[in-house]
């Protein structure tokens, strides 16, 4: 029974490898993530098999209250609270992971573990721990609960440190004693309280890095785990997601240009002094336009590209957008949209509600892919996004986005940007692309804007 | 201590790290909210240390840490693939 359950999990390991793999496109991912869900069935069928199970009363009762749970999640949330939802399984994930190491550590009446076992007992804990607490600061966060703000407190720093190695220090000492359980729960105790104080710096335009961080922590607790049960399988699936998490948290420092250091630190604090008015004292001016003008704009282009940002989400103008886009694309102009990786709250987000709103996939470009066709455009629409189009980060080398990838929408032959007023954005900076000659702000509501603008075009 | 098991264990771990980073590299962007939630369900895999856990009944305590456990992983996991799946769904080209 045992080599059955080997090969099972072997099975089940190859499906969560080939179904990350046909993640690789739009086409096959959704069969992907059947193969994986699959791998994951598997694993607990042939698991409820297992010598070592002697009650199920309380599997039973686990595996539905989950189910339920799980299902109602996944079935009411809105996309755009899609950043909180992963936010909240990686809580979860890191969660079970910790308890599993804490119910291997209690099951024995005088423990004492190899070696090798305590310490990722220990290891477990810690990750899986720090995962909850900080996913649920980040879910927090998110929803609005916690204050969205970079919040600073004295001696952030040292204190971190100090606790890490509070937690290092009782974790040789448990591996010397394994008998020692008041000083497990120390390490429970002061690595649930560092997951809290890690991510509360961390401010909320910066969850894109954080959920991804998490998420990463996730799988790696999981991987402990399984050196703690001697599982390869969860050893395997662990490390798929660490990895995966690892390089989504790499590619959103890149595209906000900043290193983990600085977002985990809660950077960017010191932005916001610096408003409309430049500097230097001297008012900037700006061009407005109107939707029947606009209209006849759109009417004449043959080149669109569409840039949405989070405010479009905030405004839940997708629709909209969607509805604007069709009908420019009935006219025979070429719709397009350009995707920053760092639009949204979590890396995707914005493709998701354009999906949503069924926006066809193969019109949504990424940066790298979209960005040299911007001198031959028309028209650039800018929709909710301010940051990452500010040409101050290719040039200014005081502005706090120095560096920073941006979508490279001036070099467009006319810039229209959305906006309710003409405020900053998150990193609290002025953006200079409002007040260049080929640049037309149209104020409004996004969602309001844009069907006044759909409306005009059909009169034209 | 089992020095040469664990030093499987570690091979295991490491290896499956760099087939990670192999597949993950080649996700498009526009699949990245699904690609986490995905494989978030993934790490919900711990729900089998969980099942043993809550079904060996030890003691009391162990077996409560177990359930709870296992309700936070079968959320991780069901919560996981059905959203994602939900998402993929509305992936089209027209």
């Amino acid at each position: 029974m045992l080599i059955v359950s080997y090969i099972i999990y072997l099975v089940a390991s190859i499906l969560f490898i080939f179904g990350i793999k046909k993640l690789g496109s739009p086409k096959t991912a959704r069969q992907g993530n059947f193969l994986s869900s699959l791998g994951m069935f598997l694993a607990v069928v042939i698991t409820l098999f297992d010598h070592m199970i002697i009650t199920y009363e309380w599997i039973i009762i686990g595996l539905i209250a989950g189910s339920l749970i799980g299902s109602v999640m996944a079935l009411k949330v809105e996309m755009t609270g899609m950043p909180q939802m992963v936010g909240l399984l990686n809580g979860f994930g890191g969660g079970a992971s910790a308890l599993v190491a804490l119910g291997e550590y209690y099951k024995v009446e005088t423990p004492n573990f190899e070696l090798n076992i305590i310490i990722t007992i220990v290891l477990s804990v810690l990750i899986g721990a720090v995962t909850f607490t900080g996913s649920l600061i980040a879910f927090g966060k998110l929803q609005g609960i916690v204050t969205g703000k970079v919040v600073k407190y004295p001696l952030q720093n040292p204190i971190n440190v100090i606790l890490f190695l509070a937690v290092l220090a009782a974790g040789v000492m448990i591996a010397i004693d394994p008998a020692q359980s008041q000083l497990l729960l120390g390490v429970v105790a002061v690595s649930l309280l560092l997951g809290i104080l890690l991510v509360l710096p961390i401010g909320g335009a910066d969850m894109p890095v954080a959920i991804s961080l998490l998420n990463s922590y996730s799988g790696i607790a999981a991987s402990m785990t399984g050196f703690v049960i001697n599982n390869n399988m969860l050893i395997i699936a662990g490390a798929l997601v660490g990895a995966s998490g690892i390089i989504l948290t790499i590619i959103m420092c890149k595209g906000m240009n900043r290193s983990l250091m600085n977002v985990v630190l809660g950077g960017w604090e010191s932005a916001g002094s610096a408003g409309p008015a430049a500097a230097d004292g001297v008012q900037k001016s700006h061009k407005s336009i109107d939707s029947e003008e606009l209209a006849m704009l759109f009417d004449s282009a043959s080149n669109v590209i569409i840039v949405p940002g989070y405010g479009m989400a905030v405004a839940q103008a997708q629709h909209a957008i969607r509805d604007l886009a069709n009908l420019l694309e009935s006219k025979g102009i070429n719709v397009r949209f350009a995707i920053h990786p760092v639009a949204g709250r979590m890396p995707g987000h914005m493709n998701v509600l354009l999906a949503e709103a069924q926006v066809s996939y193969d019109k949504l470009y990424a940066l790298e892919d979209i960005n040299d066709d911007f001198p031959n455009t028309d028209i650039v629409l800018v929709i909710g996004a301010n940051d990452v189009v500010n040409p101050a980060a290719r040039h200014d080398k005081s502005s706090p986005i120095f560096g920073m990838p941006i979508l490279n929408v001036d070099y467009a032959k006319t810039v229209i940007v959305n906006k309710r007023s003409m405020n900053v954005g998150y990193a609290g900076i002025d953006n200079e692309l409002f007040y260049l000659d080929n640049t037309l702000m149209y104020f409004g509501d996004s969602k309001d804007a844009v069907t006044k603008l759909v409306n005009e075009i059909k009169q034209l | 201590m089992d020095l040469l098991g664990l030093i499987m264990q570690i091979y295991v771990f490491v290896l499956a790290i760099f087939v990670g980073f192999e597949l993950i590299t080649k996700v498009p962007p526009t699949l990245h909210t699904p690609l986490m939630s995905g494989s978030n369900a993934i790490s919900g895999i711990t729900i089998v240390g969980a099942l043993i856990v809550a079904g060996e009944g030890q003691n009391m305590l162990s077996t409560i840490l177990g359930l709870v456990a296992l309700i936070f992983a079968t959320i991780n996991v069901v919560g996981g693939y059905l959203v994602t799946d939900r998402m993929l769904k509305m992936f089209k080209k027209k």
